[in-house]
This record gives C-alpha cells, sequence and structure tokens, in this order.
C-alpha cells in the first residue's frame, strides 16, 4: 500500500509540472464559467416572468458532460508516457506490484481531478449569493459525490487504456471512443425495450448519476461506479502485467 | 548469487536467448560480451524480474526470478540500457523516488551518500533535462546503488562516456564489485578484460565461451596469422600457401596480399619463404599478426553464411 502512495504523490506533483494539465484546467474552468454566465442569464430572464431561483444543477450538468471529455485528456499520459519513456522498466523491476503501479496512476489522477473539482465549487458559491434563500445544499453534496465517482471511473478507464499503448494521441482517442459509447448508451436505452432496456440501463453510464443529479443517494448507484472503477483497475494490472509477457 | 539454468526467451518466432546456462558467484564481476542483438538484454531482463523466461529458470540470491519476483527486485540493483530518467524531477527527488519505493530508512541520507560515489553531489538540485550524457549515465548508476544491492545489473554502463569518466565508471564498479556480485554487458573487450573476474561470450543467445579475461588471451597467444605481401598480382598464391602443412584457413586481402592462419606452436614462416622463392614468387614482407581480443571476439560471433530458406522477416524482426 505504501507503494500506491509514494506513486501517487509522484504522479499528482507531475500534474501541476505538466503543461496538458494546465491548459485542461484552464479550459475546464473557462467553458464552466462560460456555461454558468449563460445559465445565470437565462435564468435572469424567466425570472421577470414568474418566481425562478435556478438550483445548483446549472453547474453539475454541464460539469457532468465535460469531464466526459476532459479525462482522456487527464488520464492519457499516465503509463503510456511511462512505456514511451522506458521509465516503466524502471518501475516494473523495483520491488512494486503490477496493481500498486496501476493503483498509484490511478489515485494521483483522481487526486488532481479532484483538486480540480474542489476548485469548482466557487460557482456554488457564487449562485448561493445569487438566489434567496440559497441554494439547495442537498443536490450540491449529492451532486459533488456523483461526480467524485465519476472521476473515479473515468480515471480508471483512462488508466487502463493508458496500460494499452504507448503512444499518448492513441490512448487519448481510444479512451475517447469509450467514452463516446458511454454516452450513447442512454439514447440506445430508450430505443432497445424489453429485456434489452433493463440491461442497457442497469449498465447505462450517464443514468446511474440521475438520481445524484436530483439529490438522491442510492447504494445501487454508488456500487455501479465503485465496481466499474475496480474492473478498470483490475484490467488495468492484467494489461501491465501481459506487458512482461509480450 | 546468480544462477542461470537452460534459459531460453522467445519473441513471438524469434528466439532471442537460447538455452543459457552459467553461474555468477558472491564478489565476483561477471562480464557480459557480445554483439548488438545477442541477447545480453534479454538474459538481463528476465533476471532482474522485468519479464519472464520461455523456459528455464534463474535464481538471483536464492529466489527465483518467477515466482518469487518481488524478493528478487529487493536485491538486485538495475541499470538498463537506455538509462530511465524524469527528465521534470531534479537529481535529488529522483533519487528520493526511487530510494522510497524501496523503503529505506534515512532516504536523504543515503541519497547524499549515493551521490558521493558517482560525484553528482553538485547537481543535487538541478533538473534531470539539463544533465549531459555522462552525467544521466552515473545518476542512473546511483539509482541503482540507492538500495544497497546484493547484486547488480548493469547493462552497457560505460556506453556515451568520454574516456576519463568510463576510467571513473570502471573504477567505481570495480569498488563495488569487491563486496557485491556484479554482472554487466558490454561490447568493449578492452572493458572487459579490465573490469571483470570472469567473461561469458555470448553470440546468438548461446554462450559462446566462458572464461577469465586472462585464460582467454593466453589460449589466444599460441594461434597466430602471417601476412605475406608479394609483388605482382600473386595468381596462385593462396593455393601455394593453403597446401603447406600447419596453415588453416588463407584468405586473400588484395592482390598479392594474402594472411593466412598457422597452428599454434608450430613455426612455419621459413617454410612458406622457401616455397614461395621456389615457386618464383617475389617475397616482398612476410610477417606475424597477433590475434587481439578483438579479432577472436569477431571470429566467434562472425555470423554464419544465412542458410537459403532462412525467413529474412523474422530475421529482422
Amino acid at each position: 500500500m505504501r507503494n500506491v502512495w509514494i506513486i501517487a504523490r509522484r504522479e499528482y506533483k507531475l500534474y501541476f509540472i505538466s503543461p496538458v494539465a494546465y491548459v485542461v484546467a484552464f479550459f475546464f474552468i473557462l467553458l464552466l464559467g462560460y456555461f454558468f454566465y449563460r445559465a445565470l442569464g437565462d435564468a435572469i430572464i424567466q425570472a421577470a416572468f414568474q418566481p425562478y431561483a435556478p438550483s445548483v444543477q446549472i453547474i453539475i450538468s454541464p460539469m457532468v458532460t465535460l469531464l466526459l471529455f476532459v479525462m482522456p485528456a487527464v488520464t492519457m499520459r499516465t503509463i503510456s508516457e511511462e512505456i514511451r519513456m522506458g521509465t516503466i522498466e524502471l518501475l516494473l523491476t523495483a520491488p512494486v506490484k503490477d496493481w500498486e503501479l496501476v493503483v498509484g496512476k490511478w489515485l494521483g489522477a483522481f487526486l488532481f481531478m479532484s483538486s480540480l473539482l474542489a476548485i469548482t465549487w466557487i460557482f456554488p458559491i457564487v449562485l448561493n449569493f445569487l438566489v434567496k434563500p440559497g441554494i439547495d445544499q442537498g443536490i450540491l453534496i449529492s451532486g459533488y459525490l456523483g461526480l467524485l465517482l465519476i472521476v473515479a471511473c473515468l480515471t480508471a478507464i483512462g488508466v487502463f487504456v493508458s496500460s494499452l499503448f504507448n503512444n499518448q494521441l492513441v490512448v487519448f482517442f481510444v479512451n475517447l471512443l469509450i467514452v463516446l459509447f458511454i454516452w450513447i448508451i442512454r439514447p440506445a436505452t430508450n430505443a432497445a425495450g424489453g429485456l434489452g432496456e433493463q440491461i442497457l440501463t442497469y449498465i447505462n453510464f450517464i443514468g446511474h448519476y440521475m438520481n445524484f443529479y436530483q439529490g438522491t443517494i442510492d447504494l445501487i448507484d454508488i456500487v455501479y461506479y465503485l465496481s466499474l472503477t475496480s474492473l478498470a483497475l483490475f484490467l488495468g494490472a492484467v494489461s501491465v502485467e501481459t506487458r512482461r509477457w509480450r | 548469487m546468480i544462477e542461470v539454468e537452460g534459459l531460453t526467451k522467445d519473441y513471438g518466432p524469434r528466439r532471442a536467448i537460447h538455452n543459457l546456462t552459467f553461474n555468477a558467484n558472491p564478489g565476483e564481476i561477471l562480464g557480459f560480451l557480445g554483439p548488438n542483438g545477442a541477447g545480453k538484454t534479454t538474459t538481463m531482463r528476465i533476471l532482474t524480474g522485468f519479464m519472464p523466461p520461455t523456459m528455464g529458470n534463474a535464481r538471483v540470491c536464492g529466489f527465483d526470478v518467477v515466482e518469487e519476483s518481488l524478493e528478487v527486485r529487493k536485491r538486485v540493483g538495475y541499470l538498463p540500457e537506455t538509462v530511465p530518467l524524469y527528465p521534470d524531477m531534479t537529481v535529488f527527488e529522483y533519487l528520493k523516488y526511487m530510494a522510497d519505493l524501496r523503503h529505506i530508512k534515512n532516504v536523504e541520507d543515503r541519497v547524499d551518500d549515493v551521490l558521493e560515489i558517482v560525484h553528482l553531489e553538485e547537481r543535487a538540485n538541478g533538473y534531470i533535462s539539463n544533465l549531459s550524457k555522462g552525467m544521466r549515465q552515473r545518476l542512473g548508476l546511483a539509482q541503482a546503488l540507492v538500495h544497497e544491492p546484493d547484486v547488480l545489473i548493469l547493462d552497457e554502463p560505460t556506453i556515451g562516456l568520454d574516456p576519463a569518466q568510463i576510467r571513473e565508471v570502471r573504477t567505481l564498479i570495480r569498488e563495488i564489485g569487491k563486496r557485491r556480485t556484479v554482472l554487466l554487458s558490454t561490447h568493449i573487450l578492452s572493458e572487459a578484460q579490465q573490469i571483470c573476474d570472469r567473461v561469458l561470450i555470448i553470440n546468438k543467445g548461446e554462450i559462446v565461451v566462458e572464461d577469465t579475461p586472462m585464460h582467454l588471451q593466453a589460449g589466444l597467444a599460441g594461434a597466430q596469422r602471417i601476412s605475406i605481401r608479394v609483388q605482382g598480382d600473386g595468381d596462385g598464391l593462396e593455393k601455394l600457401v593453403g597446401e603447406l602443412s600447419g596453415i588453416g584457413d588463407v584468405i586473400t586481402i588484395q592482390e598479392g596480399l594474402i594472411e593466412a592462419e598457422c597452428a599454434p606452436g608450430k613455426e612455419v614462416r621459413p617454410e612458406i619463404a622457401r616455397k614461395l622463392i621456389t615457386a618464383g614468387f617475389d617475397l616482398l614482407e612476410m610477417k606475424s599478426i597477433d590475434l587481439s581480443l578483438e579479432d577472436i571476439f569477431i571470429q566467434l560471433t562472425r555470423d554464419e553464411p544465412e542458410p537459403p530458406s532462412t525467413d529474412d522477416s523474422v530475421e529482422e524482426s
């Protein structure tokens, strides 16, 4: 476990050195700010006709979409860069278990994204000042818990894909494909019907977020995201191990 | 300390190493010699637990490299061929990271110590991206030493260094080798001669020779080659010399110049001279060439003519 922490700490620090992370974080916050501004504008217009207070959902909703596209960029470097630079040889000949490497990489990226999410709290705080009698704290908390789970999950998938290729660009696009697939399940669910609909509803990545979005925390959703995270991390560890056999 | 038995590794259809068997004793510096692509790096990667062999087994410090890989990795210091460094880290941070992963106590003291050993203490807070090639090589060595391993595996440790640095690193390795087992690969013979207690020559994945550098040289001292130059184009010269007793291979270097291998312990030059004169050649020069380790190395590892059926694409991959 100690190795996990050592690797995670290094990984986390690296984000504050590499330009990619700054660019990604900058655009993430910038776009979020833009959506926030737009939503506020709409709310003001609406409020002219009827009593209306925008909820914290106007921040959380675009954040889910943005995360789907930001995560591949944030995680693409994690393991593929080590493979490209040959430093993977260093880690794989150090007394570090393969899963410790993968989990350490995941934890580092996850902590970085958590820091980014923490910065976005500025928007709910601003909103809290703007609306009377303040925002719904329940939705805020459940919404952010859900976001953390989504980030955990997408980070794990990103790290897994990153362990497959030594080219970051390939990693990015493969990861993006997976994310698009996740994205597309939702409309497909309604079209399928019957048993297909039931299965698709269960594996629907965004669907499981809906409860958090509405302000309820359901165990099944937490289990869903955590098990998907574990699965991706497990696959990542297997991928690192099979790399030895090639 | 290192026991290797029947080690074989295939990369797809290509066999990188074939049935290697050797030992390295405690406190011994074992040189691993061979041309590029001979299987040196593959063997070292197996010994360090980076990848498993296809067949055979290897034990380091009494632990199996596959079954007890973590125990092996704890006890081995490894310098890969391309020194794996993180350019974004400072020298100190890098060594500390490596030391942390090995759970060393008093990490900072230990890092200071190895920095002193490799003479990088002045660059401790400099970024790795600003280091010269020689410094990077030494930093790689520091990384391999940081946990005071029992076994040190160094893949071409002096590559890319300038002569002064090479001498320094060699002295360093000899120093380290007094207390630990060192396995180092190189394709520079004089290096193996200088540093190693014992040398393994490996070619195309198989051990060709295993001996001490002294023995190797002594064994070779007997064998000699003679170069003969005559006036004119030297037609029939090769044939004439080749028929003499005690003469091995004869090769024509250029018109009127041949080189003949002769059996050790017998002086054939007077005989050759007589024959040549009788046959009507104008002998200009005849001298013996001592075989150096280099020549023997080239001879031992010379590519045999490819059998026509060999699949080229497989060979190159």
